[in-house]
């Protein structure tokens, strides 16, 4: 069991220009350990202070958002493509 | 403190006196179409050389200034050189003795960007700045999602510009804010999902386009236009600032830019310092920061948005953060309204001061009575209510409200009936109406 995972131009300074990877992680904490696995510059960026993963940082699964998921809960599957997304810009007023 | 980076240290030639801060770690970035740190990714704003703009910022230049929103030019992020092109904002801020009445205020003032030009919202505040950067940047093409109100300014500002546009949207948004951005010669896309799926999809097309995405790439200088709307009312007060201020809050920024502005007019010394409270307005289908500062967080839990309000519908709002630490941080607070509410309040606000605004503006007056119902506002206190969009705009949610009138013969006779009915149908809902309130 694979996922696609798109990782955003913010990281790319952290993860040597890599914009995607194939991962086997079950679900999103997993995924974040094979994340900073293999980008070990990018683990101090993704984590603040208090070890957790910073608020900015968005997760989305197949176009939804892995809250709406059951967040760390959600069992990844065979396909899935997980976006990641710093900072959601966008808004009215 | 912040670390002023060394090209803008020394002006000399240059023509610049503000650079990209991290709102978190505080990393600067000079001048670039960028909104996300690449240290802690958190969102970048715009910080200023506050004493440089001492001796250009003051009243006497202010009031030479255009009449238009670029008399503030030099606190919004654009070089000294630049020659506006797309004059927005200076509208007016209004007594709002009638309404007042309705909520027991005696002291309440309408900004009215509902008559903002050239698109009617306040939108054309933020792109009239992130175009000035989209060009000084060199980008041919512009584009942004929207829940209508921004789509309609980038297409109508892109088109005075001669930029190109491509503009995405919700699929299920008003047919008049789809109308008046195709009218402008813009690309339209219209996407099957909500404004936060508009908005992913918004920030994958800016990180593989090269274009000038007005709120995302663009995001921290688009953003400052919407000081001018602090600027004017402190101006437009006599140079000094309000007890209180409600807004209404989608994305959140609004609200934090308001409160930006006044922090600058203080430090230079144009107004005098005095607290003013910040109050949030959403609709309760879509109330993420107001749940938040209920909670007494800013720890914001995306909704699904469900509401007539279309053009504050984000479940997952940027700033949410930021604004309910502005809410908390004065002594505010946050209310939600129904759909149902909101209805009644552009009608209400309508009927009592001549002005017609959308359902944003609904939200925004429906909260301000609220907040007046409960104390949270007193009656005497100076207290700005911000409508932000017109309500040519979501004439869709008054169908039905009103009875199409029989077309008369053109005779006095027929006229004079005509009145005579009228007058007993109001006398009868009167008296129904004191029936009912018994």
């Amino acid at each position: 069991m694979a996922v696609k995972v798109l990782l955003p131009n913010a990281f790319q300074k952290h993860t040597n220009n890599v914009k995607e990877i194939s991962s086997t992680a079950a679900n999103l904490p997993e995924l974040v350990t094979d994340i900073e696995g293999r980008f070990p510059a990018l683990r101090q960026h993704l984590r603040g202070d208090d070890g957790q993963i910073r608020r900015f940082i968005n997760f989305y699964v197949n176009e939804e958002d892995i809250r709406f998921l059951g967040n760390e809960k959600y069992a990844f599957q065979e396909g899935d493509e997980v976006l990641v997304i710093p900072s959601i810009a966008g808004g009215s007023c | 403190m912040p670390v002023v980076p060394q090209s803008f240290a020394k002006r000399g030639t240059l023509t610049t006196a503000y650079w990209l801060r991290c709102r978190e770690c505080g990393k600067t970035y000079g001048h670039q179409p960028l909104s996300i740190c690449d240290e802690c990714f958190s969102p970048l704003e715009v910080a200023y050389d506050l004493e440089y703009a001492k001796t250009r910022f003051t009243r006497d230049t202010i009031s030479q200034g255009p009449l238009n929103m670029w008399r503030y030019q030099a606190l919004l992020p654009v070089k000294d050189s630049y020659v506006p092109q797309t004059p927005s904002g200076l509208t007016p801020l209004v007594r709002a003795p009638r309404l007042g009445t309705q909520f027991g205020a005696k002291n309440l003032y309408i900004k009215n960007d509902a008559v903002c030009m050239p698109t009617l919202s306040f939108k054309d505040r933020v792109v009239a700045v992130a175009l000035a950067n989209a060009q000084d940047f060199g980008f041919d093409t512009v584009g942004c999602s929207s829940t209508g109100n921004l789509a309609n300014a980038v297409a109508a500002h892109a088109a005075r510009l001669g930029l190109k546009t491509y503009i995405l949207v919700p699929s299920d948004l008003e047919p008049a804010k789809i109308l008046n951005t195709q009218v402008y010669g813009a690309t339209l896309v219209r996407v099957d999902g909500n404004y936060d799926h508009v908005n992913r999809l918004s920030s994958q097309i800016a990180e593989r386009y090269n274009w000038g995405f007005v709120n995302v790439n663009l995001r921290p200088y688009y953003a400052e236009g919407s000081k001018t709307v602090g600027f004017e009312i402190a101006e437009q007060l006599g140079w000094r600032l309000p007890d209180n201020v409600v807004v209404p809050m989608a994305g959140g920024s609004l609200i934090t830019k308001i409160r930006k502005a006044f922090n600058e007019l203080i430090e230079l010394g144009l107004v005098e310092d005095k607290p003013v409270k910040f109050f949030g307005a959403q609709a309760t289908g879509c109330s993420p920061i107001a749940k938040a500062v209920k909670n007494d967080t800013d720890v914001i839990e995306p909704q699904r948005p469900s509401t007539i309000a279309r053009s504050l519908a984000i479940g997952n709002p940027a700033d949410g953060i930021y604004a309910s630490r502005v809410i908390r941080g004065t002594g505010g607070w946050a209310e939600d309204v129904s759909d149902v509410e909101i209805v009644s309040a552009i009608q209400e606000l309508a009927e009592t001061e001549g002005i017609f605004t959308e359902t944003a503006g609904g939200v925004t007056t429906a909260v301000t009575a609220r907040l007046y119902a409960h104390g949270r506002i007193k009656p005497d206190e100076l207290t700005v209510t911000c409508i932000t969009g017109n309500g040519l705009k979501t004439t869709d949610c008054l169908s039905g409200a009103y009875d199409e009138s029989r077309a008369i013969r053109p005779r006095l006779a027929d006229f004079e009936t005509f009145v005579e009915e009228h007058n007993a149908a109001s006398q009868g809902l009167s008296l129904a109406g004191e029936s009912h309130g018994g």
